[in-house]
C-alpha cells in the first residue's frame, strides 16, 4: 500500500490561501511584527528541521555524489568526475535495459493495468447488485492493504512453475509455462496490477458517484449505448480524476522496489531489473555509489517532472 | 445494446416523447436488470482472479504440507502458527516493527499537527509557497534517494540505528501528513477558538484542547495512514538497518527464503497473515469510523 491517496482535485482551491492576503494598514513596529511572525512560525520548525535534515539534505547530497566516483569500500577520497557517471550510463547496455524495462513495467502495470481495470471495476460497480459490489470491493482492497512484501510472496507463489496460475491453466487445458522465467517483467507487472488496482478503483468510484444521475439517464433515454455514454459523457466528465490517478499511479510504479526484489531479484539475468533495482545493484553489489546515485538522480528528476505536472493539474482549480 | 425502444440518438427528447408508452419503460427496466446481471458477472470474474493469491495464503497457513498452489488442506491444523510464534521468528521482528512504526508515526503526527496549525490559522505570504513545496514533496519517489541516504547515514553514524530509521520514516511521511492535517484543520471553524483566545488561552492550548479534539477523525486518518505506510515499507529498513536483531517484520520475512534449505510455505503463509493482520484491522477500524464505503481517497476529499 504504497500509493498516496489522492488529494481531492478540488482541495487546493479551497485550502491554499491566495497570494493577495490583506496586510494591516499600519504595522505597529518592525521588530514587534518580526517577533510575532517568529512566534507564530515556531510550531512549524520541528517539521521543517526534520524535512531539511532527512529529505532535502539527502536530495542535495544525491545531486552532489552523482558527480563523484564515490565507492562503497576501500576508497578514502572520492573525486569530482563531472558528467562521467551520466555519460557512462547512456553507454551502458544494462542501464538502457533497465530504462526499457521500467517503461514496460510502468505502461503495462500502471497506465494499462491499474488504470483500465480500476475504471472498469468502478463503472461495473455503479450497476452491480450490492452484495457483489461489497464482496469485490473487499477482495480488491485487501490486495491493496497487504504489506508490499506479503503481496510479493503471494504473487510469487501464484506465478511459479508449480504455482496456482499454471494449475488453473492446466485445468482449462491451456498451455502452462514457467512465467517467472519466460516473461518475468510481465509477471511483476501483473503483480503490481493486483496490488495497485484498488487505488484507481477508489478514485474512479468517487469520481463516478459525482456525475449527476440526470445526465447519464438523459443520454440513456436518448439512446446512447453503453460505450457511447462512456466515451462522450463519462470520460470527459471525470477527466481530471483520470489525470490525477495516472500521475499518482505512475509515480508509485516508478519507485516500486520491494515487490520486484522479492519476486525475482531483478532476474533471471537482468530481465526484470527496473531502474530502482539497477540503482541498488550498482550502488551496493558493485559498490559504485557514485554511479548508482547518478541513476537515482535521473529517477528523481523524472519523478519531479511528473510531480510538477501533477501539481499543475491540481492548480488549474485555483 | 440497440436503441430500438427510444428515439433517434443525439436528440433531446421532448416531454411527450419521454413517457410515450408503457412498453418502452418496461423494456428499459428489463434492460437495466440484464445489465445488472452482466455487471455482477463481470465483477465476479475479476474478484475470482484477485482472490486466488489470497486463498492460497489462508489455506496454506492451515496446512503443514502446503506448496505453491491453492489446494484445500487434508486437515485443518494450527501447527504452522505454533511453529512461527516464537520470539526469534515472530515476536522480536513484530516488536521492532512496532517500535519503528510507532515512533515514526508519533513523530510524524506531532510534527504535522504543530506545523499545520499556523498554516491553517494565520495568514502569511509564505503559506502558499510552503504548501506547494509540501505538495511537490508528497509525490517524490523516496526510493530514489535511498542510496544517498545510506551514504549520508554512514557519515553521520546513524546507519543501523533505530532512531535514524525512525527519523527518516517520519521525514518521508511528513509532507503528506502535513498536507492532510492542514486540510482537516481548515474544516474546524475559527470562531470556536476565538472564544478561547479571549479567555486568555494560548495558541498551543487552543490547538491541544479545541482544534485537535474537534478534528478527531482527521487525526485518526493521518495516524493510521502513516502507520500503515511504515508497517508495510520494506526498502527503508532494508537499507538503513543492518543487524538482524533490529530488523522489522517486513525485512525479516525474507529469512524464510534464507539459507535454511527448503522453504516451509505453510509457515511463511502463517507469518504473512500474522504480519498483515494489524494493518487490515486498522483499515477496517478507520473505515468503520468514517462511515461505510470509506476509502482514504474519499477521506482526503472530504
Amino acid at each position: 500500500m504504497t500509493t498516496a491517496p489522492p488529494a481531492g482535485p478540488g482541495d487546493i482551491a479551497k485550502t491554499v490561501p491566495g497570494p493577495g492576503v490583506p496586510r494591516p494598514s499600519r504595522p505597529p513596529s518592525r521588530s514587534k511584527l518580526t517577533g510575532r511572525a517568529l512566534s507564530r512560525a515556531l510550531p512549524v520548525s520541528p517539521a521543517v528541521i526534520l524535512l531539511l535534515l532527512f529529505l532535502a539534505g539527502p536530495i542535495g547530497y544525491c545531486a552532489y555524489i552523482a558527480f563523484t566516483d564515490l565507492q562503497l569500500t576501500g576508497q578514502a577520497e572520492s573525486s569530482f568526475v563531472g558528467f562521467d557517471n551520466f555519460r557512462k550510463a547512456f553507454g551502458d547496455e544494462a542501464f538502457l535495459n533497465a530504462v526499457w524495462l521500467t517503461l514496460v513495467f510502468t505502461v503495462v502495470s500502471s497506465l494499462i493495468g491499474q488504470n483500465t481495470i480500476g475504471l472498469a471495476l468502478a463503472s461495473l460497480m455503479q450497476r452491480a447488485s450490492k452484495p457483489v459490489r461489497t464482496l469485490t470491493g473487499a477482495i480488491v482492497i485487501t490486495a491493496w492493504v497487504l504489506p508490499e512484501v506479503v503481496a510479493a510472496f503471494l504473487l510469487y507463489a501464484f506465478f511459479r512453475r508449480e504455482g496456482t496460475l499454471n494449475t488453473v491453466l492446466d485445468f482449462l487445458h491451456l498451455p502452462s509455462q514457467n512465467w517467472m522465467y519466460t516473461l518475468p517483467i510481465l509477471a511483476v507487472s501483473f503483480a503490481n496490477v493486483w496490488r495497485g488496482t484498488a487505488f484507481s478503483m477508489l478514485v474512479y468510484s468517487a469520481a463516478l458517484n459525482e456525475i449527476p444521475k440526470e445526465i447519464t439517464e438523459a443520454a440513456e433515454v436518448d439512446g446512447a449505448g453503453g460505450w457511447r455514454r462512456m466515451w462522450h459523457i463519462t470520460l470527459p466528465m471525470i477527466r481530471r480524476s483520470i489525470g490525477t490517478n495516472l500521475m499518482l499511479n505512475t509515480l508509485q510504479t516508478l519507485s516500486v522496489f520491494g515487490l520486484i526484489w522479492v519476486m525475482t531479484r531483478g532476474g533471471p539475468g537482468n530481465r526484470s531489473q527496473t531502474l530502482p533495482l539497477f540503482m541498488y545493484e550498482q550502488a551496493f553489489q558493485k559498490s559504485m555509489i557514485g554511479y548508482g546515485t547518478a541513476v537515482a538522480l535521473l529517477l528523481l528528476v523524472v519523478g519531479s517532472l511528473f510531480s510538477l505536472v501533477y501539481m499543475r493539474l491540481l492548480r488549474t482549480e485555483v | 445494446m440497440s436503441a430500438n425502444t427510444v428515439k433517434s440518438p443525439g436528440r433531446q427528447p421532448s416531454p411527450s416523447a419521454r413517457g410515450d408508452s408503457g412498453s418502452s419503460n418496461r423494456s428499459l427496466r428489463s434492460r437495466r436488470t440484464s445489465r445488472r446481471l452482466a455487471a455482477d458477472a463481470g465483477l465476479l470474474v475479476v474478484a475470482a482472479a484477485f482472490v486466488l493469491p489470497l486463498a492460497w495464503v489462508i489455506l496454506s497457513s492451515l496446512d503443514t504440507k502446503a506448496d505453491l498452489k491453492v489446494k484445500v488442506p487434508d486437515g485443518i491444523t494450527l501447527d504452522n502458527y505454533d511453529a512461527v510464534l516464537t520470539p526469534e521468528i515472530t515476536f522480536t521482528p513484530l516488536l521492532n516493527s512496532l517500535l519503528l512504526c510507532g515512533g515514526g508515526t508519533l513523530l510524524t503526527v506531532v510534527c504535522a499537527a504543530l506545523a499545520a496549525y499556523p498554516l491553517s490559522r494565520f495568514k502569511s505570504r509564505l503559506n502558499r509557497p510552503f504548501m506547494l513545496t509540501i505538495l511537490f514533496a508528497t509525490s517524490l519517489p523516496i526510493t530514489a534517494i535511498m542510496v544517498p541516504v545510506y551514504a549520508l547515514f554512514v557519515q553521520v553514524d546513524l546507519i543501523d540505528t533505530m532512531q535514524g530509521t525512525i527519523f527518516f520514516f517520519a521525514a518521508s511521511q511528513l509532507p503528506f501528513a502535513i498536507w492532510l492535517m492542514k486540510n482537516f484543520m481548515d474544516g474546524v471553524p475559527k470562531e470556536l477558538e476565538e472564544a478561547a483566545w479571549t479567555d486568555g488561552a494560548s495558541s498551543f492550548q487552543s490547538l491541544l484542547r479545541i482544534v485537535l479534539p474537534l478534528m478527531g477523525p482527521g487525526v485518526a486518518v493521518v495516524t493510521v495512514f502513516s502507520f500503515v505506510m511504515m508497517w508495510g515499507n520494506f526498502f527503508v529498513p532494508f537499507m538503513l538497518l543492518l543487524t538482524p536483531e533490529q530488523m522489522p517484520a517486513s525485512v525479516s520475512i525474507n529469512d524464510f527464503f534464507g539459507n535454511k534449505g527448503t522453504v516451509v510455505y505453510g509457515q511463511l503463509a502463517a507469518f504473512s497473515i500474522i504480519y498483515s493482520t494489524p494493518v487490515i484491522l486498522l483499515y477496517v477500524l478507520i473505515s468503520r469510523k468514517l462511515g461505510g464505503g470509506f476509502a482514504l481517497g474519499g477521506a482526503v476529499k472530504g
